[in-house]
Order: structure tokens, then C-alpha cells, then sequence
């Protein structure tokens, strides 16, 4: 059996020993879509160890912490009074630093914690259990612990020691694997002092067990429980990981096209030669084992290239991914790619079941193959002309569903169903559409050689027919997240430029420096005006929201950007009656303009009247703009947290030097406008880098699919050609004719694909966006775009087509009349 | 009772000191090097109160308390509160006490035995930061809610203890009005042939009267209890890897405790015999005669918890037994802590700690 097998195989590989390139689109269809798809899940997998870990960090997602109620620092001396009474907690205090680097400042995340004491069921405490690092961790000098993939990506060595932005040093660096990537981690006593908070805490951690019940606090201590925000972030970042999951699928499905394509030809070349291996005793199950074999050894090879080249790619985009996952999210994620077995083999698990989707009909039509009939080169073709009826009846069932999603579809899952149903029920008209459009021309038609054009187009259609639906799917993708991200890139731009209006803004470092700073601000004669800010960070309706507290200055009703508003809305807040929400923050309450809201403070509720809704793009959390007196009152003890100050604007560079030397303060602390708002457009490029190379790839893999599918067919076109000859066509006119009905055919694709890409689009920015972000965007349409993408594609086609076309040009007479005389 | 030092130790390896070289001397490290820590020298007077206090230029030293009990029924408990102090590096008193700069680490060990049960507990603190400490006067040792603080008076003879485990609880009144005991030559208690040893003194008069809560049920006690107070630099030779020490309240209203170093070639014993108007008298080395009878197993080791103790030239010669052999301390240092009675030309209670098994 094992030798019969043998033989069989040896037989269906010397298939591709005569098509190499055949065999070699099958491989390189498998090879992309497993990259691009293992590549995407590389991303989303390293983000999500690193959640993981920041997670487990203190044991467990729902770690009980205590905070203060307006999550402001608190004394250390209420550490010492929970532990006097017998209360097992343990201090955290987290702040954010400057880090001086090689190419320029970086923020980094600084966590101070107190080993002794912290609750046993996290990663950290296991990992301080080894008690000579513990030691060096806890002494003078102490050490600065660091994940081991930030370790890399900042190229430490151990025992380096990292400077601040104001020239600071901290303790020594010590890698330690299993930390959350991004975090500086020291004892709490070096924390206090490198962000100059000598004495307070900005939380307690508390034991697991003792936690689970929310034991009622003892008198006199003033903090409240709350949850460890780990898990907000998986929320709030969940959409984009869902966003990127989709992109990959996408890449997989177009990729899987192309390998559908090679194996249904290859399938039908092989038919003869199966018909002879079943008529000389083959038994049909060895013959399908031994189809299922050489599938499987193809997908192996193509699931384990596209699983190297996924991991380069991953690498590759890691960087801008970490990046913008830390501007948008303030999440912490390894910009060193590390992954585990798990991985590689669900990567591989994937691309083997990926070609068994895509290869399995052509092993179902080898187990249905008649032995005794006649090879018939042309059967398949009309197979897939009925088949192209069915297909366009799913295509309509999948549009109704599509129709049906937008009308009662609702959450984010629902709105990635919508887009899926639509580029796919759009996919699978295509090539309805397209024959109906050439029997139109074919009609048109008068003269004999355009007549056998529109008809011979119709006949090639079949074979293309995949190829172009991936096209298609290719182009619609372009178009509609090209419109997405070009008119969010719009959006933004405007909106920075009016949220930003003042010429500088301050973060101080203390309250009593705070106080210093508006003190000296009032002495200098360029400055205009100042606009302190205080912020509370909280909860409101179980979302992580800022509650922004300003005050009453003409400047915000001039400049601030609102998306509809109460006549007298500033009035309003500045009387503390009126609240200003974002926009994400209404569709997350359900709140419009109008309605009352109402606001737990540590002083009893504060209830409030929407007075507006503004724009807040890039946010992930919901915002909330109130009176700054009203705020003060309410939340007794709240420190600015920002200072805008309005100068002359000759003099905005000298001011900001010499506010940074006379208070000694860092870079980061003082910023002017233009710096700020370059660093928006900074975290906003990095976002869409990712998504657009993915995007680019796609494209890419259409192209690949189209030229598969011309070299398939170039063999065969020679033998509808050579009656063409014979009746004394030039072997050039030949090729001539062929690019254009190539052109024509893709040229239909193209233009097919920009409604569908503005449905995408429409899909993405009015659905996916409002449930995965919270805004809508305004509606923008970018012709020249669309006009790019398909000169981009006609030019793919036109390179897909060259060497087939050359093939046709080059074969001499006798080949053609070989042909002709064989198939006639 | 310079066995207890070592816990702290235990958490955090002594290798701590810069100059110290890697891995472990003596049981728990305490055998380390003491560089930069001041030396314990023949001849210091100690002066109350301030030597009840904290002496950070020291590397360890600890209060320890144990009390053997009785409740209403008759039936007998243990009692144990321990207060451990380590320095992970030299450091004035100043420094000591800065905050989280302090290298000063505290922990507490309590245990509550009876002849069906045992529970124990630890805590851990950092110095300098008022969550574990000792204050002068008026006298007070905590580490978080556990404490051992003196009343209004202010010294050391009228005493409350307090601490709590999973499981347990209890609160006791010490009383006593007998001087306090100096080990060795005026307090100066040697631990070995060489350098090693301590500063060393007891009061082992205390009258103790309280209630122990075990499972949520109240007991209200009554019996005898004994304060150790011991600071060092380097308690051990760096052959010596453990001990077995005894405090023993004899129902003469004599005290005896007994101390042997368990070394690689010899033993060092050491010990004192209190007469019961508070006169004591040191015993060396060759004086006392130390027989472990039977081993049992517990926690996976042969600990000895049956003993024969002779000392010839007191006519005293006594066999003891623990009254709950598996009085273990599975702290992050194991060790063998618990009450025992014993019988012979003597009779009597008192408590046993073994280390190094």
C-alpha cells in the first residue's frame, strides 16, 4: 500500500514538475495569507501578554485596591494606620517619567512598591521571593526593574542606570522577565522621591482574600475601594484589536482565493491523469488519501514560510504598534516580539485549514470523478457557469443579511458581521455582474472579431473570475479604509487646531510649584491670560472618565470645537449647572444635549444638564468639562493639573525658556502649542502606519491572485487562440486583443470596487467607528485616491499580463498550429 | 535565645552585607560576616530603659515572648510573641529611622499551642516608617496590629501582649515584680569558643493573666511567662547550623535557661540558673549535660522533642516532654517552637526551640 502510494504520489507531483509555476502560486497564496494573518495575530497576542502581565502583576483582574475618592495622592501615615489595625495592605504609588535617551525623551510608566508587604497572590510577589535581589532591590542604592523586552528594545546592559529628562539618575536596571513591558519599577521610598511625592501613596493594594468581601473601612481612614484599572484597558483597547483582527482575516480570505484558484486548475489538468491512475487499479481511497497528502505537504510549506515571514512582519510593525498603543491608550505593550509555541503551531493550524478550504472541492470532485469517462478540458468551466448563478444567490442572500445588520444590528461584533456580509456578497455578484456587462457589449457588437472579443471575454471570465473577486475585495478594502483614515487625518487636523488654543501648556511638578508658576505667570507682560485646569480621574457609568474642571475665560466658547450645544452653554457650566461631555462619553451613556446627568462626588452627587456634546478624537476615555469652582468645591484638595497660558506671540520661545530655567523644569513640562500639536500628529500617523502597510499587503496579494490566474490560463488561451491565427490574426494583434479584454475586465472590477469601498467606508467610519471609538466622523470623499488605487491596479494587471502576453507573441506558428490541430 | 535572630535573617538572606561573601554561614546566615556593624564586647554595662529599645547599629535583635498557660478547665496552652529587628546594611539611628531609607527590617512570628493544636503567624515590616518599631518610653514593640507595650508606669513590669493569626487571637497581662536577669558576664553572653555572642537579658518572672481565642471560642488563662531581650552583630560560628535552647519555670520558683550551639566538631552550651528571688548564677560549658531521647518526624524532619537535661552540680537531672510535638514554626526559616512540661528531680513547664533540623 505504502509503495502504491508512493507511485500514485510520485504520478500527481510530476504535475508540478511540468507547471512549476503553478505549483509555485499555490505556495506563495498559502505563504501571504498565513503571514499576513499570523502576523496580525503576533501583534494582538504580544498586546495582550502584555495586558496579561500588567493584569497578573498583583494578582488576579479584579484586584481590590483602595484609593482616595477623588483618586488623588494620599498620606502614607493611612498606610500606617489600616496596617496598625491589622488591615493587609501594601502601598503603590505611579507616576509617569521623562527618560533621557539616545534619540530623545521617552515617558515611561514609574511604579514605586513595597515588596515586603505586597499581597502574595501576584507575579510580582513570587518573583521578589528570591531574597538576595529582594535585598539589592530594598538597599541603597536599590535597583530599577524593568521587563526583559524593554530591557532589549532600550539596548540596556544590566547595572546601566537611566537618567530623567532633568538629570536625575535612577537605580541600576535589572531585567526581569514577566514584568508588564514599559515599566519602571523601583522600591516605593526612590518613587516618592523621583516624582517628587515625599510621604503619599496613590494606592493601596490589598490581600485577595481579605478584599473579596470589601470589608467596610475604620473610621477615619478617607479612602474608598476600587478595582485595579488593568482591565480597563483591555476594554478600551479591545476594539482596536478587533479592528486588526479583521484586517488579517481579510488578508487571509483574499489569500486563500489565490490558493482556490491554483488547486481547482490543477485539479482539472490532473483529471486524465487520475481517470488513468483509477483505470490502472488505484483504489478511489488511496487516490484521495494521496491528494489530501500533497495538500497537507503543500500547506506545510506554505504555513511555515508564512509563519517566518508573519513573525518578520510582526516585528517589523511591532514598533509603531507599541507606539500608538501607548499614545492613544497609555498602554504599555513589548516592542520586542517574543512569542510563545502556542503561536507558531495555532499559525500553522491555521494555513493547514485554510488550504483545506480552499483545496478541499478539488479533492471532493476527484472522489465523484467517473473513471471510464472522457477527459473533458472544458467541464469545469461550466460548472462555473452555473455555478456563477449560485453564487450570485448567495451573494443576494448575504446583502439582505448585510441590509438586515444596519437596521437591527447593534455592538461591534455586529458591525464587522455587516462589513464581512457585504464585501463578500458584493465579491460573489462580481462575476454576474461582469458577464451581464459583456453580453451587454457582446449585443453591441457588429463586426465578427469585436463579436468573438465580448464572447471569448465571457469564456475567460470563468477561469478569472476568483482572481477579479479578489481584486475587487482588494480595491473596496483600499478605497474604504483609505476614506476612513484620510478623512479622520482631516477631521483631526481641524480639530486639533481649535482644540489647542492656547500658546503654552505647563504640567507642574508640585501644587506648591503649581502655585509659583501662576504667581510668576503674573508678573511677565507678554503673558495674556491663564487657564489652570484641575482634573479628577473616575468612573462615570462604569466607564474610565476625566472630569476637566475649567474656568470661565471667552477663550473656550471662541475656540472650542462643539458638536451641538445649548444656546447658553458656557454660561451654564461656568454657573456649575451645566456639564460639556465628548462625544464618546454621550454614546456610551446614551446621553444627547439636554439630558441631566449625574455625578458622584466625595461630597454627595452633583447633578448636572448636558449643555453640549464636543468632539474629542484619539481619547479612549470619556471626558467631561465642568465649572473649576463648582469642581474645587466638590473634590476639596485637587492640585492643577495643567496650565494653559495665553502669550503675545512674539514672545511664546522666550517665555518657555525661561519659565523651564527658572523652575528648573524638564522639557516635557512646559510645551508650546506647535510641539503639542506635532505630537498628536505624531501618535495619529503611528496609529494608520500599521493598518496601512497591512492594507498595502493586501493589495499586493490581489495582484499575486490575478497574475496566478493568467498563467494558469496562458496555457490553455493558446489553444482559443490558434483559430485566430489560422484564420490570419499576427501573433501580436493576438496578444494585443488579449491585454485588452485583460484591461477591459479589470478596468469593470475597478470601477465596481469604488462603491463597494464606499460602503466599507461608510461601514467603517459611520459603524465600526461609532462602536469601537465612540465618534463619527464627517464625510469626506477623495476622488484622487480612488483614481490612484486604480491606476495601481491596472498597472498590476498590465504587469500580470506581461509575461502570459509574451508567451502568445513569442510561440512561432508551429506551436499554434500544433494547438490547433490537438484540440480541433 | 539568640535561635529566634534568625528568622529574620531567613527572609532576607545575610548576604545582604556588601562586604559579606555569598551563600550561608551558621543556620540562617547568622553565622555571616559582620562588617561595619558594631561589635558585641565584654564589659558594656547595659543601662534601662534605653537598652529595651532598638539598637540599629547592631545587625539583629529581638523581644520574645512565651508564656505556658492554663485555662478554667485545666487544660494547658503556649503562647508565643516574637519581635524580630535586622539591619540589611550599618546604619546610624538617624538613618534608621528616615523613612523608607531605612535598612531596618522587622518581623514578627506569634503561635498559640495546645496538645491538640498549634497555629502560628508572621508578619513583615519596613523600618523607619512607624508600621513596626520600639519605642523607649513609655515602652512599646508592634509590628502592625501585633504589639507588646507597657502600661502606664512605663517599664518593663507591667506588660500587655497582643497578636492575632488566622485561626487564633490573644490578649494577655504580664506582671512582674522581680529585677530583670542578665545572661553570662553582666549581660555579655558568649556563643561560641571564638568571637561570637551577644548582648543577653530576661525577665522570667512575669505572671500573666488573659484570654486566648482559638476558632472563634474564648479562653480566659492564667500562668507564668518569660521576656528574652537579645541584640548581636554575629550570634554564630560559621559551623554552628543550629541549636536547642530551653527556658524552664521550675515549680520551685526557680528559672533555668539552656542554651547548646550545635557546632561541627563540638557543641557550645551556655546557660543560667535563676534562684527565685531573682539571683542567678551562669553555667558553662562543661556543667550541663545535654541527651535528645526520641526524634519524631514533622514537617518531613527528625526533630527531637523528647529531652534528658542533667546538671550534676545543681542535683538536677529532668526528662521533658513537649506537650504538642508538632509545635512547627513553617515560617519562610523553619524552626521548632512550643511548650513543654517536664518531670525528674524537678518539675515543671516551660519552652523548647530547636533549629538547624
Amino acid at each position: 500500500m505504502t509503495g502504491q502510494l508512493g507511485w500514485v504520489l510520485r504520478a500527481l507531483f510530476s504535475h508540478w514538475r511540468r507547471h512549476p509555476l503553478q505549483g509555485m502560486c499555490l505556495v506563495v497564496g498559502l505563504w501571504l495569507a498565513t503571514a499576513l494573518w499570523t502576523g496580525v495575530q503576533a501583534l494582538n497576542s504580544q498586546a495582550r501578554d502584555s495586558y496579561d502581565r500588567a493584569a497578573q502583576l498583583f494578582g488576579g483582574s479584579a484586584q481590590g485596591v483602595l484609593v482616595s475618592p477623588g483618586g488623588q495622592l494620599f498620606e502614607q501615615q493611612l498606610y500606617i494606620s489600616l496596617r496598625r489595625q491589622g488591615w493587609p495592605v501594601s502601598p503603590l504609588l505611579e507616576g509617569q517619567v521623562a527618560i533621557a535617551l539616545a534619540d530623545g525623551e521617552r515617558r515611561m510608566g514609574l511604579m514605586g512598591v513595597e515588596p515586603l508587604s505586597l499581597p502574595k497572590q501576584g507575579n510580582l510577589s513570587s518573583s521578589m521571593a528570591a531574597s538576595e535581589s529582594l535585598v539589592r532591590f530594598l538597599l541603597s542604592p536599590g535597583r530599577t526593574w524593568v521587563a526583559t523586552e524593554t530591557f532589549i528594545e532600550l539596548e540596556l546592559s544590566a547595572g546601566d542606570a537611566l537618567q530623567l529628562a532633568d538629570g536625575r539618575t535612577l537605580p541600576p536596571i535589572e531585567a526581569r522577565p514577566g514584568l508588564p513591558p514599559g515599566m519602571l519599577l523601583v522600591d516605593i521610598g526612590i518613587a516618592q522621591n523621583l516624582l517628587d511625592q515625599p510621604g503619599r501613596l496613590s494606592q493601596l493594594l490589598v490581600d485577595h482574600d481579605f478584599a473579596a468581601d470589601r470589608p467596610q473601612l475604620p473610621d477615619g481612614v478617607k479612602l474608598v475601594w476600587d478595582a485595579r484599572s488593568e482591565d480597563d484597558l483591555q476594554r478600551l483597547t479591545d476594539s482596536f484589536h478587533l479592528n486588526l483582527t479583521a484586517l488579517g482575516l481579510l488578508a487571509f480570505v483574499v489569500g486563500l482565493f489565490i490558493v482556490h484558484a491554483a488547486a481547482g486548475l490543477a485539479m482539472e489538468q490532473r483529471r486524465g491523469l487520475m481517470q488513468t491512475l483509477r483505470a490502472c487499479g488505484t483504489s478511489l481511497s488511496l487516490l484521495v488519501a494521496a491528494l489530501l497528502l500533497e495538500l497537507l505537504m503543500l500547506a506545510l510549506i506554505g504555513g511555515s514560510l508564512g509563519v517566518l515571514s508573519g513573525f518578520a512582519l510582526a516585528s517589523l510593525l511591532i514598533g509603531d504598534l507599541a507606539a500608538s498603543l501607548r499614545g492613544l491608550y497609555g498602554a504599555q505593550v513589548a516592542g520586542h516580539l517574543s512569542l510563545d509555541a502556542g503561536w507558531w503551531v495555532a499559525g500553522l493550524v491555521m494555513s493547514l485549514g485554510g488550504t483545506l478550504i480552499a483545496g478541499g472541492s478539488s479533492v471532493v470532485k476527484a472522489m465523484r470523478l467517473p473513471v471510464l469517462a472522457w477527459a473533458r478540458p472544458q467541464a469545469w468551466r461550466d460548472a462555473q457557469k452555473r455555478s456563477t448563478r449560485r453564487l450570485a444567490l448567495l451573494a443576494l442572500v448575504l446583502l439582505v443579511s448585510a441590509a438586515g445588520l444596519v437596521v437591527w444590528g447593534s455592538g461591534l461584533p455586529a458591525g464587522f458581521a455587516l462589513l464581512a456580509a457585504m464585501l463578500l456578497g458584493s465579491a460573489w455578484l462580481l462575476p454576474l455582474v461582469l458577464q451581464t456587462l459583456l453580453r451587454l457589449g457582446q449585443m453591441l457588437a457588429r463586426r465578427p472579431l469585436a463579436q468573438w472579443f465580448w464572447a471569448d471575454s465571457q469564456q475567460q471570465l470563468s477561469g478569472l473570475s476568483l482572481a477579479l473577486m479578489a481584486l475587487l475585495l482588494a480595491l473596496a478594502a483600499n478605497i474604504g479604509v483609505g476614506s476612513m483614515t484620510e478623512g479622520f487625518r482631516l477631521t483631526f487636523t481641524g480639530w486639533l487646531d481649535q482644540r489647542l488654543a492656547a500658546d503654552l501648556y505647563i504640567r507642574p511638578e508640585t501644587p506648591a510649584q503649581a502655585i509659583a508658576i501662576s504667581a510668576w505667570l503674573d508678573t511677565q507682560p507678554s503673558v495674556l491670560s491663564q487657564l489652570p485646569s484641575w482634573q479628577v480621574q473616575t468612573q462615570v457609568g462604569g466607564w474610565p472618565t476625566e472630569i476637566s474642571g475649567v474656568i470661565d475665560h471667552p477663550l473656550y466658547a471662541e475656540t472650542w470645537p462643539m458638536l451641538d450645544a445649548t444656546p447658553n452653554a458656557w454660561a451654564a457650566l461656568a454657573a456649575g449647572k451645566g456639564a460639556l461631555i465628548s462625544e464618546q462619553l454621550g454614546y456610551r451613556l446614551g446621553l444627547v444635549t439636554g439630558d441631566r446627568l449625574l455625578l458622584q462626588t466625595p461630597s454627595g452627587a452633583w447633578s448636572l444638564e448636558v449643555a453640549g456634546r464636543y468632539a474629542d478624537y484619539g481619547n479612549p476615555k470619556g471626558q467631561l468639562l465642568v465649572s473649576a469652582a463648582r469642581l474645587n468645591e466638590l473634590w476639596p484638595g485637587l492640585e492643577v493639573g495643567s496650565l494653559g497660558v495665553l502669550v503675545e506671540s512674539a514672545a511664546i520661545v522666550d517665555l518657555a525658556d525661561s519659565l523651564r530655567q527658572h523652575f528648573d523644569l524638564s522639557r516635557s513640562r512646559v510645551i508650546d502649542q506647535s510641539a503639542l500639536k506635532a505630537y498628536s500628529r505624531q501618535v495619529f500617523e503611528q496609529t494608520f502606519a500599521a493598518t496601512g502597510a497591512l492594507n498595502t499587503l493586501t493589495l499586493g496579494v490581489a495582484a499575486v491572485a490575478l497574475f496566478t490566474s493568467l498563467l494558469s490560463l496562458a496555457d490553455s488561451r493558446l489553444g482559443q487562440l490558434a483559430p485566430l491565427w489560422a484564420m490570419g490574426l499576427r501573433p501580436v494583434q493576438l496578444a494585443w486583443l488579449s491585454l485588452a479584454q485583460m484591461l477591459m475586465l479589470a478596468l469593470f472590477t475597478c470601477v465596481l470596487a469604488i462603491p463597494v469601498g464606499l460602503l466599507l467606508a461608510w461601514g467603517l467610519v459611520d459603524v465600526v467607528n461609532v462602536q469601537a471609538f465612540g465618534w463619527r466622523l464627517p464625510w469626506h470623499w477623495f476622488p484622487a485616491q480612488w483614481l490612484t488605487l486604480i491606476a495601481l491596479a491596472l498597472l498590476a494587471v498590465l504587469l500580470a499580463s506581461a509575461a502570459p502576453l509574451w508567451r502568445i507573441v513569442r510561440v512561432g506558428p508551429p506551436t499554434l498550429l500544433r494547438r490547433f490541430a490537438h484540440d480541433a | 535565645m539568640m535561635p529566634r535572630v534568625i528568622l529574620a535573617m531567613l527572609v532576607l538572606a545575610v548576604t545582604a552585607c556588601d562586604n559579606a561573601p555569598p551563600g550561608q554561614s551558621g543556620f540562617a546566615g547568622l553565622g555571616g560576616e559582620a562588617a561595619g556593624f558594631a561589635k558585641v564586647t565584654p564589659g558594656r554595662e547595659l543601662v534601662f530603659p534605653q537598652d529595651h529599645g532598638a539598637h540599629p547599629d547592631y545587625r539583629i535583635e529581638w523581644w520574645y515572648v512565651t508564656a505556658n498557660l492554663t485555662d478554667q478547665t485545666g487544660k494547658q496552652w503556649g503562647v508565643q510573641w516574637t519581635l524580630f529587628r535586622q539591619a540589611l546594611s550599618p546604619q546610624t539611628a538617624e538613618a534608621a529611622a528616615d523613612g523608607w531609607a531605612s535598612a531596618q527590617v522587622w518581623l514578627g512570628h506569634s503561635a498559640v499551642t495546645h496538645a491538640q493544636g498549634h497555629r502560628h503567624a508572621d508578619r513583615l515590616a519596613r523600618g523607619g516608617i512607624g508600621q513596626a518599631g520600639v519605642k523607649v518610653e513609655p515602652f512599646e514593640a508592634w509590628i502592625d496590629d501585633w504589639s507588646l507595650r507597657a502600661d502606664a508606669s512605663g517599664n518593663l513590669d507591667r506588660l500587655a501582649v497582643s497578636a492575632a493569626g488566622e485561626g487564633y487571637r490573644y490578649q494577655l497581662e504580664l506582671t512582674s515584680s522581680r529585677p530583670l536577669v542578665q545572661h553570662g558576664e553582666q549581660g555579655f553572653s558568649r556563643k561560641s569558643t571564638g568571637e561570637q555572642a551577644s548582648y543577653y537579658y530576661s525577665q522570667p518572672f512575669f505572671e500573666v493573666s488573659g484570654q486566648v481565642e482559638w476558632q472563634g471560642e474564648s479562653y480566659k488563662v492564667q500562668g507564668q511567662a518569660w521576656l528574652d531581650r537579645e541584640w548581636s552583630s554575629q550570634p554564630l560560628a560559621a559551623d554552628q547550623q543550629g541549636w536547642d535552647w530551653f527556658s524552664l519555670h521550675l515549680d520551685s520558683g526557680a528559672k533555668l535557661m539552656l542554651f547548646r550551639l550545635r557546632g561541627d566538631q563540638q557543641h557550645y552550651q551556655s546557660g543560667s540558673w535563676i534562684d527565685p528571688d531573682g539571683v542567678s548564677r551562669s553555667l558553662p560549658t562543661e556543667a550541663i549535660k545535654f541527651e535528645p531521647l526520641d526524634s519524631i518526624k514533622v514537617a518531613g524532619r527528625h526533630v527531637p522533642t523528647r529531652w534528658r537535661l542533667a546538671i550534676p552540680s545543681e542535683q538536677f537531672e529532668i526528662t521533658t516532654q513537649a506537650l504538642n510535638e508538632q509545635a512547627w514554626m513553617g515560617t519562610a526559616i523553619p524552626y521548632w517552637e512550643g511548650p513543654i512540661q517536664f518531670s525528674g528531680s524537678h518539675t515543671g513547664s516551660g519552652y523548647l526551640e530547636m533549629t538547624g533540623y
